[in-house]
């Protein structure tokens, strides 16, 4: 009788934060159409790359919420093994899967960008090659998740991937680094960092939050995805085992 | 920590001379590695590209396919008849078994690389003697980092669907990093060049070194433990 009233509750919760998620979610993405009219209309057009530099308002945010997705994945998954609390494992999971999300925006806008600016689609760049890596490198972490029946088993071995993760990005970036300064490539054209006119930073920051936003929502969509999914496979196990 | 070291040593004999009854998995490593240099030297076109310029990547690219061959094995052995329950039974620090699984892996991995070496200089005829210290020493270094990843992927893989498929998903982007440092210490070799050259790289892989088998030492029982 404990065991189905727990479940109901975590049923409940999840249908708590699911509406949460969601609420936040479609917020994030009335701020993103806001993000259009805000770059496309009240932004001024960059005098070298011209529209084309547009896509940098889509592009560095979805960068920033992905990076925030993989660092967490990494905190979090030391945390588990130490803690061995499952709400990490669940967090863990959810923000890898929503970080492969917007590294798959960053990967394809980057390119869009670099085709008119740099005349190439990709370059192996130390920033493109690392970011490259670290999404097969959640490939993979997540295929390994949907590998693993047992969930106490799935939650340890994603932790130790996730921390060697984690580990590994110093030494993607630097031995990538090393790679290029050895190994001077054709200099592609590329923009110097100019200091951003207020109006543009404006709008980066703009939508770096709708982003940061977007990102809180769909994790909390997901996290309270995991929570019923788990409800769920208890509830079969209890049916089966009555 | 001697103690340690004989457990592991133990460890590590034991598959050792299992592989040694059976040498199937020996065996079929090697061929592997052969056949991925004939292949690559059909995927090049001779009048395109010097066979020397090619050398490198293809001798490591050829290392790392046949080591992640060989990897799938090291815990495939231990699932049959729960030998590894048994092994998880017995009085043995964590640490001291996977370093014995280890220790077996990277005498495995090394063997087929000393005999893909040779192959490797017929089929490419690549002048190994002067450089042929230094290349022992690199590949030492390049593969203790990735063969103790693979260790702990390997003891994961076993226990998923798609094992073979699993160990090659998660490996290959930790493998990036030494097979990098390990091509360009290696084109550096053959071209006789100082080493003053290659320090970067060989600092980058110890350091590789370092950090991998310490964590993954300490992940081990993370893993295997329930």
């Amino acid at each position: 009788m404990t065991g189905s009233g727990s479940r109901t509750a975590a049923a409940s919760v999840a249908r708590t934060l699911a509406r949460r998620g969601l609420r936040i979610s479609l917020a994030a993405l009335l701020g993103l159409a806001g993000v259009y009219v805000l770059a496309l209309k009240f932004t001024p057009v960059e005098l070298r790359q011209g529209p084309a530099q547009k896509i940098f308002y889509l592009h560095v945010p979805a960068a920033w919420s992905a990076l925030i997705a993989f660092s967490l994945v990494g905190v979090t998954s030391a945390l588990y093994l130490w803690l061995h609390d499952p709400r990490l494992d669940r967090f863990a999971a959810s923000s890898a899967e929503v970080g492969v999300a917007f590294s798959a925006v960053m990967l394809t806008t980057g390119p869009i960008w670099a085709k008119p600016i740099w005349g190439t689609w990709w370059t192996w760049d130390a920033r493109l090659t690392l970011t490259l890596f670290l999404f097969f490198l959640f490939i993979g972490y997540l295929a390994l998740r949907a590998s693993v029946h047992d969930p106490e088993e799935r939650a340890r071995f994603s932790a130790v991937v996730g921390i060697l993760g984690m580990l590994l990005v110093p030494f993607i970036h630097l031995s990538v680094y090393l790679f290029r300064t050895l190994h001077p490539q054709p200099v592609v054209l590329k923009p110097s960092a100019p200091s951003l006119p207020p109006e543009m930073l404006r709008t980066l920051l703009v939508s770096t939050a709708v982003f940061t936003l977007l990102y809180v929502g769909l994790v909390t969509l997901r996290y309270a995805l995991a929570l019923a999914e788990e409800a769920r496979d208890e509830a079969a196990e209890a049916t089966d085992a009555g | 920590m001697a103690e340690s070291l004989r457990l592991a040593l133990a460890v590590a004999g034991k598959d050792i001379r299992a592989e040694l009854r059976s040498r199937t998995a020996l065996l079929s490593a090697v061929v592997f590695a052969a056949l991925v240099l004939v292949v690559f030297n059909f995927a090049r076109d001779p009048t395109a590209l010097a066979a020397t310029d090619l050398a490198p990547s293809v001798l490591w690219v050829t290392f790392a396919l046949a080591a992640m061959v060989a990897l799938n094995r090291a815990f495939t052995i231990e699932r049959e008849h729960g030998a590894l329950d048994g092994l998880l039974l017995a009085p043995l620090p964590r640490g001291a078994l996977f370093a014995g699984k280890l220790l077996a892996n990277l005498a495995f991995v090394g063997t087929v690389e000393a005999v893909t070496l040779p192959l490797f200089v017929l089929f490419f005829n690549v002048d190994l003697w002067r450089a042929l210290p230094g290349l022992i020493g690199v590949t030492a270094l390049a593969t203790i980092g990735f063969v103790s990843v693979g260790t702990i992927f390997s003891a994961m893989a076993v226990r998923t669907r798609f094992a073979e498929l699993m160990l090659p998903v998660l490996l290959l982007p930790f493998m990036v990093p030494p097979l990098i440092g390990a091509v360009q210490v290696t084109s550096r070799l053959l071209a006789g060049r100082p080493l003053s050259e290659m320090l970067g790289w060989l600092r980058l892989l110890a350091l590789y070194d370092v950090v991998f088998v310490t964590l993954c030492t300490m992940a081990f029982s993370a893993v295997v433990d329930e």
